[in-house]
């Protein structure tokens, strides 16, 4: 029988007892689970990366302006500004993140990775981390099903929802799929991938979804830059190999128990935070419909 | 125990934004709809309700409707230009809002869809992630997920018919998922419909058809393909 995906601790005994990579107990799992074989599985995630790239290219080179007015364009403006906050690198990734998410905004294709509303953090870091150290798809694929690995373990312990766990839930998990399939392609072994997760657990938590008119837009796009950031320096300490202290496994129980204990208004109902400011609040009457009917109590018999 | 998540739930779906739940799931409620009316519909009275009904502007449901009435699958990059294309089409709709129906779930469509004289009513309501339910069909309960082959037959409400299509459907290999049956009333008509595993061969349904107490008959394979 093929790993579940329980906890982090018990994948690295199942790996370590069957001599198996992490990403090859994925594998095992998607056959055995869901009746896929491995040409199937490689030919769906070669798809998903296709599409994230593809993702990235359009938010950088297409017209991206939401119907709100909220989204105008902005990945066009970091990628092609002149002046550079640490490196040409860091812009990009900035950019990137930012560009596949718009895209998400704006009504075009992405991959929901884990969900639409964290749909530019693998894009952007893997698109990213590609160029730089010129990796083959086959290790980026690889990379892509430890973050499935780690994202089904963390949908098992905590959520992935915004609706159940709040923004950390979302980006949280993408941030932490990220940054282990970061450490994973640069030859990071299990302790540094699961620390690298723990570690952007760490940054990600308490995060609340508190989106402006209830659109997947602000702050919702930002975020997944920011993350795409904390993705990269989580993967720089673990590959250095510092510990989170605290065990990824206990860091997801914690990211469920913060997630539990959010009040519902920080929960994609855009009853609190960002969305109830003034200006939240202004924005959100000029998007949403004002004009619409209003039941008599007899109408609802 | 619940299904285990698939790695493509996790790296997927591929989908068109901005959420699953305000376009995937909206497009499939519109993908089944035109499926029960039996083709592309020439008149659609949409309603949006309590929480769509502020926001299907906002999150682009409205594109995704009718995106979905006119056969779009959920990952079709035209779903943007939809209202553009629907009017080239000269496609005939009307949206309205609908805020406080208490009785409805929170993301609820209404589609009132006509084509060559044939009116068909069909409430649909978006869960999350893409999933749906078919609530009602012409007033009567259906409550189906369209994930699977749905057969939906409205017939006279006479004794042993329940057992005597599940014996048809079980002599064509097919295994039933779920079944609903309601009825307007003792003795008038009644609605049947089950979701099954694998889809019907085309003679079992027109042995259905050809059966005098079946007054009509809905087939609809998996909607995404």
């Amino acid at each position: 029988m093929a790993f579940l995906f329980n906890d982090f601790a018990s994948w690295k005994k199942y790996c370590a007892e069957h001599d198996l990579k992490l990403h090859e107990t994925v594998l095992d799992y998607e056959q055995e689970q869901k009746g896929r074989i491995p040409d199937e599985i490689w030919a769906g995630l070669q798809k998903a990366y296709g599409v994230m790239k593809e993702a990235v290219e359009t938010g950088l080179n297409e017209d991206m302006s939401s119907r709100s007015g909220m989204i105008n364009n902005g990945a066009k403006k970091v990628f092609q500004h002149q002046q550079v906050v640490l490196s040409k690198e860091f812009q990009n990734l900035i950019s990137r993140a930012l560009a596949a998410k718009e895209v998400n905004s704006c009504m075009g294709r992405i991959v929901a990775a884990p969900t639409a509303g964290a749909s530019g953090i693998l894009p952007g870091v893997l698109y990213t981390l590609q160029e730089i150290h010129g990796l083959d798809d086959q290790k980026i694929l690889e990379g892509l099903l430890i973050g499935a690995g780690i994202a089904l373990i963390i949908e098992q312990k905590a959520s992935l929802a915004g609706a159940v766990g709040g923004c950390q839930a979302e980006t949280g998990s993408a941030a932490a799929m990220a940054s282990g399939a970061i450490v994973y392609c640069l030859g990071g072994d299990v302790d540094q991938i699961f620390n690298a997760v723990a570690i952007t657990i760490q940054c990600m938590l308490g995060l609340v979804c508190d989106p402006v008119a209830g659109l997947v837009e602000v702050p919702c796009v930002v975020r997944n830059a920011s993350a795409a950031a904390i993705a990269n320096s989580s993967a720089q300490m673990a590959l250095a190999n510092l510990s989170g202290v605290i065990p990824v496994d206990e860091c997801v129980d914690a990211m469920g128990e913060v997630g539990q204990s959010m009040e519902a208004r920080y929960k994609e109902t855009a009853l609190g935070g960002l969305a109830t400011t003034p200006t939240g609040q202004k924005i959100s009457k000029s998007v949403l419909i004002q004009d619409i009917e209003m039941l008599s109590d007899e109408d609802q018999e | 125990m619940a299904e285990k998540s698939s790695v493509f739930d996790m790296i997927g779906p591929v989908m068109i934004g901005p959420s699953s739940s305000h376009t995937a799931g909206v497009v499939r409620i519109a993908r089944a709809a035109i499926r029960v009316l039996g083709g592309k519909p020439e008149k659609s009275v949409i309603t949006f309700y309590n929480s769509f009904a502020r926001t299907y502007e906002g999150h682009g449901s409205d594109k995704a409707i009718i995106a979905g009435l006119m056969d779009f699958k959920t990952d079709d990059p035209r779903i943007k230009e939809a209202l553009e294309i629907a009017e080239k089409e000269k496609m005939d709709y009307t949206f309205k809002s609908v805020g406080n129906a208490s009785v409805y779930h929170p993301n609820t469509i209404k589609l009132i869809l006509e084509k060559e004289g044939r009116r068909v009513e069909v409430i649909g309501e978006s869960k999350g992630g893409g999933v749906i339910n078919i609530a009602e069909f012409d007033g009567f309960n259906a409550n189906f997920s369209a994930n699977l082959h749905t057969l939906i037959l409205k017939a006279d409400d006479v004794r042993g018919s329940i057992a005597y299509i599940a014996n048809i459907l079980s002599h064509d290999d097919c295994n039933i998922a779920t079944m609903s049956v309601s009825r307007k009333g003792k003795n008038a008509q009644a609605c049947l419909v089950i979701e099954m595993d694998s889809g019907l061969k085309d003679v079992t349904l027109a042995y259905i058809r050809s059966l005098k107490w079946v007054k009509e008959v809905i087939y609809i394979p998996d909607i995404d393909l």
